[in-house]
């Protein structure tokens, strides 16, 4: 994402050229105010493409953001005498309050719970400006005072388009150094699936939540503009067919992408332009018939190019610069380790019910510092759910679980994370489109406290360095030092595997917990990968694994637990449990 | 020889840029029984799917002379494909007879009389537990009723995804048998299997499949016999 | 407020109630079938009434030639899409189905309507125009996508919407209409005035819920639907050809809006844009069961119609506010409820 640190000068003389715009001789006045609005709406798409083509939540209430910012100024202005600029800060706040509030529900609705609820509120707000006596009901506010300049007033649409798109190109810097920071990793990861972050301590809820207000902060900066340009406010732009319409650009652009937002932004606003012009003619009456475009255009987006179309602009782009490791950033803290053969994992009498049926059925079993167990069973014995105990995807009904003598069970993911526990999955959760380094440095996240503004600002570069180096220095460690840069998803299924380790190893763990790392990987690959963690073993690392591959196995642990039907049918070492009558029957009872 | 009842050529299957099933090609005989096996992950149940159809496969695919690699699941099913899925994929909510009675729906009411007197003939727990819904059975019950609901649609090849998964030895034992018997009443059978000592008692012929590709073939109670195949599969690793 | 208005309010939501019923319950159906969270129902409701105050007034409904264009698009498509495999068979089939039929339907409309048809003919004639939509619908706009998300699916169907909502205004303008009543007459019972029309609005509602447990329990072809519904890769297997249950279930949906359309059309003015509000209290309801019960649908409907009659007398301003609103709890609490899943995974 470092497009401003790269080819600095390409974008210069783009953003040079684009301000000249205005200044050409023989532009008409009709134009830049086009581009006023495709400033002003540009603004909101790109806060809805961090919400949801990065974010993973899809918002048709945007709208209703503006609303607030605009509605702030207009009632301050009109009614109390501000000038427009000191209303800023209260449109701001105005706004983050509202989207603090509405955040803290909508963030915790479940897949298409979400964008439904977005579509209540929506409709809700808008109903809400349309009946408050004081918003001037659906009539809303009018003779607000425009923007001043030094005495200039800013009437002018060339005057006012460099205020908004001074405002666009401050939110695509900060918007892009959010995304290439700590957090902004966090919030590129709640699109893989949360859980994988979440078991590196990230806090969803709190991710969503500062996505969520970001947005609606950008929305209404936009509002805050739109009252001064337009110098009046009314509930309809504020509608939720404004939000659907927000939402298209956002589709249409590429909603995994900041400039994608301003594209899509651009192309709506141009299309809908020229269609209020043409249709009503053509038709022969008037109404916005534009929406049946738009709404065939967001379909067939859909359908035919589910990215958008910013990547078919960023083809002509110059090619971002690959990220740089600093090798010289200091490396970053280490836990104490337990000492070795001391107490580190001890499960007693563990027990998972899910209705009727027993998945766990009080296993006890224990791990020592610089051990590896294997947690073994035909399919269906109950491995999983016992790891999924472990790691607090699952709380167990009854039993303890005891870390370094704390009981651990029913707390969440992250808080076992933050105890120094890291794991890796059965079904590989890496973000395909983002790095193989980011993917990795988002195990160090605990290990960083740089937040959201310091981000934006660019103040966390010293962190970022020294988490950068380590994700590189654990991806060398465990052979992949060649694929920093590639994309999580072009990697073979086997490196892949081999790369959640070295995100688990990022988190500076005292317990590793693999479930089935050597599932899909070739001969020699099993063979580096024993090897990885022989070593990791020595340097006083301990390891539960759930594998399959009862070579990998035998060869590789110190210790073996045997799970059939969800009940602990032997442990033992290796040797031992190899000729264990039990272990052979469960595992190869035949036909006969 | 003659025509093979599945004739597999070169298929393969990705999942984004991995690839799940690497050219694998598979014959069958009809009357037999054939086993997939290998480890997890080897892309055994990948390769069912895309037989089925469930997952689009470059790669030729006929059965009984006939090219289907183009045709969707429904018209393989028309075809007499069937496939009995690694989680049954049974309508939970719906009894043990409805259940069924879908099993026949391509072939029209005509057909479901008879054939729920077949299944119930071979499955008499599931007679007992017919008004009962699906989500209710036990692992065994929901295997006998994946099969049940298969075996209404009159399949000619039946292709089973670990159809011992989940279940107590003795009830592995009982649908094992079944299998066999399928066998004597004239339904080919694929079968993938981690429990390879089961599969390779009673197949006919069986591949062995390692990280998309098949590495062995031969007759079962060759590759049972096979050191590679006790080494990998057999036996507990290289310490017994 | 005495007992007299409090009867009025109360039969006013039942009224509203049953509406959203019938919605709330096709939403559900649509989305248990194909996994689309069918915003644009409401589309059919607002054409619905359109449709039959058009014929009612003795014009040709817009919803005539739509149809046509719908089905030449379909066709076209669907050409184009399976342009490697289709045959010259299939082609005809469609040329036939999609564009010849409403052509004929068109011509007959055209033939019917200056003659100001009988209630009854105009009833049939506007079901037969809108049902054949649902599926036109499903086949431009959904199938398609059938393996997307239900996230993508929801933003393809907001995407429907408004296009509908931009061809309603191009058919039907931005003028508003009432339709005849199907039963013009009205009861006295003690002090409260019942209008016929309410009570054929909870007969067709109750039969009509009826109708459509009697086809889920009863028929093959209602078991394929539920079995699409309960498990999609399960019916493929069995060879139930999920393409076709999805076309059944936006027919049914289109059936259900359209007649919930000519029901209400009579009791208060429709708009071209009406359909959106009326659609989306019945999913507050199918929402409150979580997209999921039928029955506890049709209590939900019920409860969001009292609401809204309730608050539409203590604050009219409101409503809209009110009524909207007590979605997000119920969507906190269906969050919870559900069983964590990896949904927003891509």
């Amino acid at each position: 994402m470092g497009l401003f640190s790269s080819n600095r000068a390409v974008w210069l003389g783009l953003i040079l050229a684009f301000a000249a715009i205005p200044l050409i001789p023989g532009i008409p006045d009709f134009w830049i105010t086009l581009w006023d609005y495709i400033g002003l709406y540009s603004l909101v798409a790109i806060g809805l493409v961090l919400l949801t083509g990065v974010g993973g939540m899809t918002s048709f209430g945007q709208a209703a953001f503006c609303g607030f910012g605009a509605y702030t100024t207009a009632v301050l202005t009109s009614q109390f005498g501000f000038s427009p600029w000191l209303t800023l800060p209260f449109s701001l706040a105005t706004t983050g309050l509202a989207a603090f509030l509405l955040g803290l529900v909508t963030v915790r609705l479940s897949g298409h719970f979400l964008p439904l609820g977005t579509i209540a509120w929506g409709i809700s707000i808008y109903y809400l400006f349309g009946n408050i006596e004081v918003l001037g009901r659906y009539d809303g506010i009018s003779g607000l005072p425009p923007f001043t300049f030094f005495g200039h007033s800013l009437i002018d649409a060339r005057a006012i388009f460099y205020l908004i798109w001074l405002c666009v190109l401050l939110a695509v810097i900060l918007s892009l150094n959010l995304l290439d920071s700590r957090m902004g990793r966090a919030v590129r990861a709640l699109r893989g699936g949360s859980q994988a972050a979440e078991s590196f301590g990230v806090n969803i809820p709190r991710v969503k939540l500062v996505v969520f207000v970001y947005a609606a902060l950008l929305a209404g900066l936009s509002g805050w503009l739109y009252a001064h340009m337009q110098r009046a406010v009314s509930p309809s732009p504020f509608g939720i067919n404004a939000g659907i319409e927000y939402l298209l650009m956002a589709v249409l652009g590429g909603s995994g992408y900041v400039l994608g937002g301003v594209l899509g932004a651009t192309i709506v606003i141009v299309l809908k332009d020229h269609l209020q012009n043409i249709l009503p003619k053509l038709i022969g009456a008037d109404g916005n018939f534009e929406t049946i475009v738009f709404g065939i255009l967001m379909v067939a987006v859909l359908q035919l190019s589910r990215n958008g179309l910013w990547p078919l602009v960023q083809r002509l782009l110059p090619k971002p610069a690959e990220k740089t490791v600093d090798e010289s950033a200091p490396a970053l803290a280490l836990r104490t380790m337990p000492e070795r053969g001391a107490l580190l994992l001890e499960v007693a009498k563990a027990r998972k019910q899910f209705g009727g049926l027993v998945a766990v059925n009080d296993v006890s079993f224990a791990v020592k510092a610089g051990e590896i167990v294997g947690l073994i069973g035909p399919n269906g014995a109950g491995k999983s759910t016992t790891f999924n105990l472990l790691t607090g995807v699952l709380a167990a009904t009854s039993g303890s679980i005891r870390y370094r003598g704390e009981d651990i069970a029913g707390l969440k993911a992250e808080a076992i994370a933050a105890r120094g526990i890291a794991r890796t999955f059965q079904h590989v959760k890496l973000v395909g489109s983002m790095s193989l380094l980011e993917n990795v440095a988002i195990g160090a996240h605990l290990r960083s406290g740089a937040g959201v503004l310091g981000s934006m600002l660019r103040l966390d570069r010293t962190d970022e360095a020294r988490l950068l180096r380590e994700a590189a220095r654990q991806l060398t460690r465990v052979g992949l030092g060649a694929h920093l840069h590639k994309p999580a998803a072009s990697l073979a299924l086997g490196q892949q595997r081999i790369a959640e380790i070295a995100r688990a190893l990022c988190l500076d763990p005292a317990l590793l917990l693999l479930d089935e790392p050597a599932a899909g990987l070739r001969f020699a690959e099993k063979q580096q990968l024993a090897e990885l963690l022989s070593q990791l073993r020595s340097e006083g690392m301990s390891v539960l694994l759930v594998e399959h591959d009862m070579d990998f196995v035998m060869k590789l642990t110190n210790h073996l637990v045997v799970l059939d039907f969800g009940e602990k049918i032997a442990e033992g070492s290796p040797a031992e449990i190899s000729v264990n009558p039990v272990v052979l029957e469960a595992y190869l009872g035949g036909v006969e | 020889m003659n025509l093979p009842m599945l004739d597999i050529d070169r298929l393969s299957v990705s999942y984004g840029k991995v690839e799940a099933v690497r050219e694998v090609s598979l014959r069958m005989q009809p009357g037999t029984i054939v086993t997939v096996i290998g480890a997890n992950g080897a892309g055994k149940t990948t390769l069912l799917n895309a037989i089925m159809g469930v997952l689009p496969a470059p790669g030729a695919a006929r059965f009984e002379g006939r090219d289907v690699s183009g045709d969707e699941v429904e018209a393989r099913v028309g075809a007499g494909l069937c496939l009995v899925p690694e989680k049954r994929e049974l309508f939970t909510t719906m009894s043990v007879e409805d259940n069924l009675r879908l099993g026949a729906y391509r072939l029209g009411s005509g057909a479901i009389s008879e054939g729920l007197e077949t299944v119930f003939a071979r499955f008499p727990r599931l007679k007992e537990r017919r008004a009962q819904l699906a989500g209710t059975l036990s692992g065994g019950e929901r295997q006998m009723l994946a099969m049940g609901r298969a075996l209404m649609g009159k399949p000619r090849l039946l292709m089973l995804d670990e159809p011992s998964l989940g279940l107590a030895p003795r009830i592995v034992k009982d649908i094992f048998h079944i299998i066999m018997e399928l066998r004597a009443s004239g339904v080919s059978i694929l079968l993938v299997e981690q429990n390879a000592r089961a599969a390779l008692q009673v197949a006919d012929y069986a591949y062995v499949m390692e990280i998309g590709s098949i590495t062995m073939e031969g007759r079962a109670e060759d590759l049972a016999a096979d050191p590679r195949v006790i080494e990998s599969y057999l036996g507990l690793g290289g310490h017994t | 407020m005495n007992a007299t208005i409090a009867l009025y309010l109360a039969q006013d939501g039942i009224i509203n109630g049953a509406i959203y019923a019938l919605l709330g319950v096709t939403l559900v159906l649509v989305f248990a079938v194909t996994r689309v969270i069918f915003v644009p129902q409401g589309e059919f409701v607002a054409w619905g009434a359109l449709t039959l105050a058009a014929l009612d007034a003795g014009s040709v409904p817009g919803t005539a030639w739509l149809l046509v264009v719908m089905g030449i698009a379909a066709t076209v498509l669907d050409t184009l899409r399976q342009s490697k495999t289709i045959t010259l068979h299939a082609i005809g089939g469609m040329v036939v189905k999609d564009i010849a039929l409403p052509v004929l339907l068109l011509l007959a409309v055209q033939a019917i309507a200056p003659g100001k048809p009988a209630l009854w003919i105009s009833v049939l004639l506007t079901l037969a125009l809108i049902i054949p939509m649902g599926p036109l619908v499903y086949r431009l706009a959904f199938q398609p996508l059938a393996d997307a998300t239900v996230l993508t699916l929801f933003i393809a169907a907001i995407g429907v919407h408004f296009a509908l909502i931009g061809l309603g205004l191009v058919f039907f303008g931005a003028e508003g209409f009432r339709t005849t009543p199907f039963i013009a007459e009205t009861f006295r019972v003690g002090v409260l005035a019942i209008k016929g029309q309410s009570l054929a609005v909870l007969g067709v509602t109750a039969m009509l819920l009826a109708g459509l447990y009697l086809f889920f329990e009863r028929t093959m072809l209602g078991k394929a639907l539920r079995a699409t519904a309960v498990n999609r890769l399960g019916a493929r297997l069995v060879g139930i050809p999920v393409r076709s249950t999805g076309r059944i279930a936006f027919a049914l949906a289109a059936a259900i809006g359209a007649l919930s359309g000519m029901l209400i059309g009579s009791l208060t003015t429709i708009y071209y844009d009406s359909g959106f509000l009326i659609g989306l209290k019945g999913f507050v309801a199918a929402i409150a069961a979580g997209l999921a019960s039928y029955p506890l649908t049709v209590m939900a409907a019920l409860g969001v119609g009292l609401l809204e009659a309730f608050s539409a007398f203590f604050a009219s301003a409101f409503k809209e506010v009110i009524v909207f609103s007590i979605i997000i709890p119920l969507l906190i609490w269906r969050s919870l409820k559900a069983p964590h899943s990896d949904e927003e995974e891509e």
